[in-house]
């Protein structure tokens, strides 16, 4: 409480400063602008509509220092960041009946399918997973991006060894477990996908009867 | 002639190509494209919005009945050439930065006499068929005449350079269930989500391509779009709560995109996917 008020108080003051220094051509370094000034334009800036309310504004430890390493461009620091990885890694969930693996075919079209979570989603719209916005997957899907590595074949490459499904679990669950800042979304910890749905998108990748293994 | 055969066009392409496009549709959409885009390499159906906007721009209306055409957009009362390419920018008499969209909502209210809350209901046409709103036809006419011009963004301002520090911070502010910044999306080179190029705002010739082409008549969606719809539409992705409409952070965001685009030349609107 205490500190959030003398942060606020802060910002202010520099932000008084710098409207004091119309006249200099020196730029405003983003350093200068403090994070609770940003909260507060973001804070304003928003409406809150069907699930998709302010607390989505609040960043978590990993998302505030991750948005500092891209910002300058420096690696997180390396303690910063095994202890982030170690964290995600402890939480993530595994099935609890054993079974990792569920229907490819319904995996594919949670692959497939881009909804859930949107502002413009109905509370009660069932998430995708969107992996084809990123990944190659089923190369006869030819509408993939490519932020992701591609991966077709995944289970014919790898095999499905207990350390590789399991490891490809955790991977879907949380991503942050192997690499703090991945840009792919942690489907199992932020809840996007439930288990039966994971267990899908598992099965698209590691079942020998999926097309991604053809 | 060549008017009609755009609004023929326009109306064909509204009801063949449906709003939310299905995946498996996409690479049948993007076929379309290309067809409908040599179909209209002469003309862009968004000049049609240009020509009500301008329309609209000279009407006197609103309670006070006056015309547009006394706004000072940021280069003197009634200029609107290259307006566009230097904005958004600092206004003494509001004594804070406005985007064009802002602006104009802002000589609506000032000139004509219309309340801000009328405006702001509305701002964009969002379902399929559904007549462009005046502020869509508003925004065309006047982006149309910065064509040509160079991109140049002031920083000169403090209040200039703080709003381009905001929208640095919240370029990279990561947030939400999935994690994303705009950054996720905008600062590789070469990526791609599905099949959409995606901009990498840390490259002067993406970032001028990008800024100089927005806003853009969108041919998936049979609508000219503005960039605070563009921005609108990317939070929606992003997963973020629904961007206010002319909100400071699109402002910032706006601005940090126009000072990376520097010296591009205008180009809207123009025509997209
Ligand atoms: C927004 C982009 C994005 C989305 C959506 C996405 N991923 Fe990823 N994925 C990535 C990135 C980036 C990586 C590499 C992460 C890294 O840098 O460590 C990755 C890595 C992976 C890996 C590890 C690959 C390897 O070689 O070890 C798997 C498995 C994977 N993703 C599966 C999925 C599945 C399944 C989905 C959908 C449920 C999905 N991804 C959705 C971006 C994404
Ligand atoms: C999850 C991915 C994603 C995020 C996050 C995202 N965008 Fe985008 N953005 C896109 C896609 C996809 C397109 C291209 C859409 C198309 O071609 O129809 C795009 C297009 C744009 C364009 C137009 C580029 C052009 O050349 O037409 C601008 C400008 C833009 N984004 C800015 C932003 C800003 C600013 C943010 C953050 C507020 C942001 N984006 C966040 C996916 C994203």
């Amino acid at each position: 409480m205490k500190s959030r008020s003398l942060l606020l108080a802060l910002s202010v003051i520099a932000l008084g400063f710098s409207a004091c220094s119309t006249m200099s051509p020196a730029s405003v370094d983003a350093n200068a602008i403090s994070e609770s000034a940003v909260k507060q334009t973001l804070r304003s800036s928003f409406l809150e509509t069907a699930t998709a309310k302010f607390d989505r504004l609040e960043q978590t430890e990993l998302q505030a220092a991750c948005t500092e390493a891209t910002r300058s461009g420096k690696e997180l620091d390396s303690k910063v960041r095994e202890t982030l990885q170690s964290k995600a890694l402890a939480a993530v969930k595994y099935p609890a009946d054993g079974k990792y693996l569920g229907d490819w075919k319904r995996g594919e079209a949670i692959a497939q399918s881009g909804r859930g979570l949107q502002f413009s989603d109905a509370a009660n719209t069932a998430a995708g997973g969107n992996c084809y916005a990123c990944h190659q997957i089923d190369k006869a899907e030819i509408a993939h991006g490519n932020i992701g590595p591609p991966l077709a074949g995944y289970g014919k490459l790898r095999g499905i060894s207990e350390p590789i499904v399991k490891y490809t679990w955790a991977r879907i669950w949380n991503s942050h477990a192997f690499n703090a800042c991945a840009n792919m979304p942690r489907f199992g910890d932020a809840g996007i996908l439930t288990e039966a749905q994971i267990k899908d998108v598992m099965a698209l990748l590691l079942d020998p009867a999926s097309p991604v293994n053809q | 002639m060549k008017q009609r055969r755009w609004i023929s066009t326009v109306t064909a392409l509204s009801v063949s190509i449906p709003f939310a496009l299905s995946v498996s549709a996409q690479q049948d959409t993007q076929k379309e494209i290309e067809r409908y885009r040599q179909l209209l390499a002469d003309g862009n159906p968004a000049e049609l919005l240009e020509m009500r906007g301008e329309e609209l721009w000279k009407q006197k209306r609103g309670p006070k009945n006056a015309t547009l055409e006394a706004c000072d957009l940021g280069l003197g009362a009634g200029k609107i050439g290259g307006v566009n390419a230097v904005l958004p920018r600092y206004f003494a008499d509001v004594d804070r930065v406005m985007d064009l969209e802002s602006r104009i909502v802002h000589c609506q209210v000032t000139l004509q006499g219309f309340t801000q809350a009328e405006l702001t209901k509305r701002p964009y046409s969002l379902t399929v068929g559904e007549r462009q709103t005046d502020h869509e036809a508003l925004t065309a006419y006047v982006v149309g005449q910065s064509r040509g011009a160079a991109v140049n963004v002031p920083q000169a301002h403090a209040k200039e350079r703080e709003s381009f520090a905001r929208g640095e911070k919240m370029f990279y502010y990561k947030g939400g269930p999935y994690d994303f910044a705009c950054a996720t999306c905008h600062s590789v080179d070469g990526q791609r989500i599905r099949l959409q190029d995606l901009p990498n705002f840390q490259k002067a010739d993406n970032a001028q391509r990008a800024f100089t082409t927005w806003p853009a008549y969108r041919v998936s969606q049979g609508a000219m779009r503005t960039m605070q719809w563009r921005l609108y539409d990317c939070f929606r992705q992003q997963r973020f709560p629904e961007l206010a409409f002319l909100s400071q952070a699109s402002i910032d965001l706006i601005t940090y995109m126009g000072v990376k685009a520097k010296d591009g030349k205008m180009d809207s609107p123009a025509i997209k996917r």
